[in-house]
């Protein structure tokens, strides 16, 4: 049994976390992570993007409604994007959608932003075991989820 | 004022420099504005201009536009605020400029809604202040920045530097309060909304032929009008709006449940305008903040 199932039977809730990342960098990092064996918390699920500039805020609205706890957004660092200016156009899009989030009322402890370049896989590992830490403390999203019920 | 406006149409139509003159006219009863089409120059007469006349009639320059461009070259009655529209729709290649010759309106303030005329009565030179709009009040258009014909006098109004009136004071007050009192009172709000889409069908802005509230493949808007669909919808709505929104306000106009739809699109203008020191609808010749980039923005949120 891996050390962290065991933690999830201690202390009951483990938060899910979804991870937009691009094709390019974040993936190749994330792969990269596995590919030299570090271990991170499982509470991630990733899915892959051509480009940061692919993400379209109903994405991440949308991952709310299904039931995440917090959302991570992650592609190549400025200057690095594959399709040379993908992460400009999408750094403009979350500046405008993370204060429209905020003034909703939605925690921005629940939604990350990171570039995690191709060869950051310690950066990456460090970064979803952070996010996976601070989101467990905050609990479940149990303002969105109760929407269904309302 | 009328009367060089009827005169300039009369003009414009039986030159045949239009073919038709979009503006404001009484409805049957003479107690409301409604929009007229006007293409014979006899008709002219049936043109109004005073503060009842709140529709952005730029309306009909989008998804509209083909039947319009069915009759002809069209003249448009605009008040500074339309013009504002028409400059986004220009940047956006909606239309040319030449497509359309605008008829500048100066004005004076127009009313919030037109119900809340009543007993004001008849005389249609001034609105009291306290039945305008949060933006007459912060109105630096009065006296129109793009058009072929100004209509008017010059008026000298000059508004607030800082921008006041209950919608920013709202918005103020809100940002003061804790995440948690503002999820309430958004979530008051969005409890509201029928997903008649209203908002969308006024806003001038709004003229994707298809839009993604109508996709259902896959479905990310869901359709019935539950609150969580309701918020998702009205958080992609002004998301898309981010840069673009040049407060005509019509969305809260038409709004039949009241939601303050004003506050959340002023908030992102508001962020737009520190963020990328951009107005919307001042230079048809800008291209639109969310379509462009600068190495220089903040990132002090990205890890």
């Amino acid at each position: 049994m891996s050390s962290h199932t065991q933690q999830e039977q201690v202390s009951g809730f483990e938060p899910k976390i979804v991870a937009f990342v691009c094709n390019w960098c974040t993936y190749a990092g994330a792969d990269l992570a596995g590919t030299s064996r570090m271990e991170y918390k499982p509470n991630v699920r990733i899915i892959k993007l051509p480009c940061t500039g692919r993400i379209d805020p109903l994405f991440i609205i949308k991952a709310f409604e299904k039931g995440a706890d917090g959302v991570l957004v992650s592609g190549c660092h400025p200057g690095d994007c594959h399709y040379t200016t993908g992460n400009y156009h999408a750094r403009r899009r979350w500046i405008a959608f993370k204060s429209l989030l905020e003034f909703t009322g939605i925690d921005m402890k629940r939604l990350h932003f990171s570039w995690v370049s191709a060869s950051e896989a310690i950066k990456w590992v460090d970064l979803v075991n952070n996010i996976t830490d601070e989101v467990k403390k905050l609990g479940p999203f149990v303002e969105y989820k109760g929407l269904s019920e309302r | 004022m009328e009367n060089t406006l009827r005169q300039k149409a009369k003009e414009l139509l039986e030159k045949g420099d239009v073919k038709v003159v979009i503006g404001f006219g009484w409805n049957n009863r003479k107690t409301r504005t409604t929009p007229v089409f006007i293409t014979k120059p006899e008709d002219a007469d049936k043109l109004i201009f005073n503060p009842l006349c709140v529709n952005n009639l730029s309306l009909y320059l989008t998804r509209k536009f083909a039947d319009i461009k069915a009759l002809g070259k069209p003249a448009i009655v605009a008040k500074g605020c339309d013009i504002k529209t028409i400059a986004v729709l220009i940047s956006e290649s909606q239309l040319k400029r030449e497509d359309v010759v605008i008829l500048g309106m100066v004005c004076s303030g127009v009313v919030y809604k037109q119900e809340l005329w009543k007993g004001v009565g008849t005389d249609f030179k001034s609105v009291p202040t306290d039945i305008m709009p949060t933006k007459c009040h912060n109105c630096d258009v009065r006296n129109p920045h793009i058009a072929d014909v100004v209509v008017g006098e010059k008026t000298t109004f000059m508004p607030p530097d800082v921008p006041s009136g209950m919608v920013f004071d709202k918005i103020r007050e809100l940002d003061k309060k804790s995440g948690a009192e503002r999820w309430d009172f958004w979530i008051e709000h969005f409890n509201r909304c029928i997903k008649c889409y209203a908002c969308r069908q006024i806003c001038p802005l709004c003229y994707c032929e298809r839009c993604i509230a109508e996709k259902n493949m896959p479905q990310w808007i869901e359709t019935s009008a539950h609150l969580r669909g309701n918020l998702a919808w009205n958080l992609k709505r002004a998301m898309d709006l981010t840069g673009r929104c040049t407060f005509c306000g019509e969305c809260e106009r038409a709004c039949p449940v009241n939601i303050p739809l004003n506050l959340v699109n002023q908030k992102l203008a508001l962020v737009v305008r520190k963020a990328f020191e951009h107005r919307a609808g001042y230079d048809e010749k800008v291209h639109p903040p969310m379509i462009v980039f600068n190495m220089e923005d903040q990132e002090d949120f990205i890890k």
